[in-house]
């Protein structure tokens, strides 16, 4: 479980985040909407200790964010931003392997090597493995990333925002991937969402905010809601029923 | 999704396509690896042919005669600075590229070429001629060295450490520091009678005749210690040259990390500098040089090749210079226009800062 008590954080007088108030249950995919500058990054963020809160804690797994050992809270915590620093003559395979990093201190055994060739395949990167990171498109250089944060087999996995900059079938493919982990691996997933219906189609649950507070939070029929989704992103939405759940208009 | 695909992806999640030809070793193929054998080896055995060389060749008395150990044995402590100063600008070029995510600046941008400067210029200026003379053997160089360090645990202590420190800002600072310092020096050198100028400028020229055999001592097992320390920490660099996000999602503390690797960088430079004063290109030509040689981005491997390749660049560039084109004294300016013009080349090639 993730528990978030009483997070604050300030940017300036005018602009802060929180307090944030959420118990995030085990298991399952949890979206994070909202608008622009709601906080949901931030959230994110400080969930996964890339950035320090002013007040409040986390605790994920009854570990508490900003005081654990780092190297304790990589076995059961990863997050993965959309930009990442851009290192030459790594290949795919190469990247995916420091996943173990945490287990492995970069002394990679058989073992690993299996888990690592495990998560190369299962996002179908298998032929592309031996390919530097720099011959890469954008869709397959994000695969390659969600490997390594898969590989490093955390209990809970944070995303954010993976579907910037993929089209419609990769953004499906990734999607299908995560919710593959999700049920299979029995991992849980946070993930920030700018489409409304991905986040309706994929996750178990979500979580709504604006304006530095949490909306609302529930499951996706209790979210999935036109005055509720009107309300929060200030633009006239609305929702049908279809044959595969609830679908925003907008 | 149809069940064909869906029975697929099962497959592979036990992970049976896992082979035993299938790793993440540093080298894609064997080949690669066995050609990064060869080539170190080459480098090595280059690097010790030239410095063979150097030591023996034109040599003023014959080999019978019993004055020629003693030439051999001046000559060797040229070598023996040339060694250290190639481990040192090599590794701390190529860890600070590496800390710093960008191949295209050198250690140099943290102001400790202008630091060592300006503690000449100034001992100069304000103590005179016979001071500056003076001012040379084990304590001058502890000094110098110290005070280097030490500005440099401060710069980067302070700012990395705040809450709002950064890499990028504290590389504006150290130029920022850099430039200031330099322009220090140059208003002091202004004022400064010629002769006085000119011992000091022969000085500030990077040149391996700068170095003193009384720094030994001290010199050798701090450098090897140092790059011992690198090595060890070449794993957790590999880890850290993926950015903060990363590195901090995969357990390493980043900004102690980055600060210790910054710490051994400010420790080789100032060595290196006090030893010889500046070399402003040599260390990014070595380390540009050293990429296109290293098929991997291994760190465990680029630091052996680096350093064997400083050692052949200025191995031979010394022997050219003196015995073959009989140019003494202008190896570092020929030294600093191949770096400048390989900056240039990487700088149009990669397009972009």
């Amino acid at each position: 479980m993730i528990a978030i008590e009483n997070v604050k954080k300030r940017y300036s007088d005018e602009v802060e985040i929180g307090p944030l108030n959420i118990k995030i249950p085990r298991a399952g995919i949890t979206s994070l909407i909202g608008p622009n500058g709601a906080g949901k990054s931030t959230t994110l963020l400080m969930i996964g200790r890339l950035l320090k809160m002013d007040e409040g804690h986390i605790m994920v797994a009854n570990m508490d964010v900003s005081s654990s050992k780092s190297q304790d809270l990589a076995k059961i915590l990863t997050i993965l931003r959309q930009e990442n620093h851009f290192v030459t003559r790594l290949t795919v395979r190469q990247l995916v392997g420091f996943g173990r990093y945490p287990y492995s201190k970069g002394r990679l055994t058989e073992k690993d090597e299996e888990i690592i060739s495990k998560y190369i395949d299962f996002l179908g990167l298998t032929e592309l493995e031996n390919r530097y990171l720099d011959e890469l498109s954008g869709g397959q250089r994000q695969r390659a990333y969600v490997a390594m944060v898969l590989s490093q087999e955390t209990e809970y996995v944070l995303l954010d925002e993976p579907l910037n900059n993929l089209d419609i079938a990769r953004s499906v493919q990734m999607m299908e991937h995560l919710r593959y982990a999700a049920d299979n691996f029995g991992r849980t997933i946070v993930i920030v969402l700018h489409d409304i219906n991905f986040a309706a189609k994929y996750s178990d649950r979500i979580c709504a905010m604006k304006d530095g507070k949490i909306a609302a939070f529930g499951t996706v029929e209790e979210i999935m809601k036109p005055e509720l989704l009107s309300d929060i992103f200030e633009t006239e939405i609305d929702v049908i029923r279809g044959p595969y759940g609830p679908i925003a208009i907008y | 999704m149809n069940a064909l695909v869906f029975e697929k992806k099962k497959a592979s999640i036990t992970s049976k396509l896992h082979t035993g030809n299938r790793s993440c070793s540093a080298f894609l193929t064997r080949k690669d690896e066995r050609i990064y054998w060869i080539v170190l080896a080459t480098l090595i055995v280059l690097g010790l042919l030239s410095a063979y060389g150097l030591l023996v060749y034109n040599n003023p008395v014959p080999r019978s005669s019993p004055s020629f150990v003693p030439v051999v044995r001046r000559r060797i402590n040229a070598v023996i600075t040339m060694l250290l100063v190639a481990t040192c600008q090599s590794l701390a070029t190529v860890t600070f590229q590496s800390i710093t995510n960008n191949r295209i600046i050198t250690p140099s941008l943290l102001g400790f070429e202008a630091l060592y400067s300006a503690i000449q210029t100034a001992t100069m200026f304000f103590f005179g001629l016979n001071a500056f003379l003076k001012f040379t053997g084990i304590g001058a160089f502890v000094v110098q060295v110290a005070a280097m360090v030490l500005i440099s645990l401060i710069l980067y202590g302070l700012l990395l450490s705040s809450k709002y420190g950064d890499l990028q800002l504290m590389l504006l600072i150290g130029v920022i520091i850099g430039t200031g310092l330099r322009s220090l020096s140059s208003f002091m050198r202004r004022l400064l009678a010629p002769s006085e100028f000119d011992i000091l400028q022969a000085r500030l020229f990077g040149s391996v005749n700068n170095a003193d055999p009384s720094y030994f001592p001290f010199v050798i097992p701090v450098v090897i210690i140092t790059a011992i320390a690198l090595f060890m920490y070449s794993r957790k660099l590999n880890i850290l040259s993926l950015g903060r996000d990363v590195a901090t999602s995969l357990g390493v503390r980043y900004t102690s990390g980055i600060i210790f690797g910054l710490i051994l960088v400010s420790i080789l430079m100032s060595m290196s500098t006090a030893m010889v004063g500046s070399l402003t290109f040599y260390g990014f030509l070595v380390a540009s040089l050293t990429y296109q040689l290293v098929p991997t981005y291994d760190h465990r491997f680029i630091f052996p090749m680096a350093t064997a390749l400083g050692f052949l660049v200025l191995t031979a560039s010394y022997f050219f210079m003196y015995h073959i084109f009989n140019a003494q004294g202008v190896v570092s300016i020929i030294i600093e226009m191949f770096g400048g013009l390989i900056f240039l080349i990487v700088l149009l090639k990669k397009g972009a800062l």
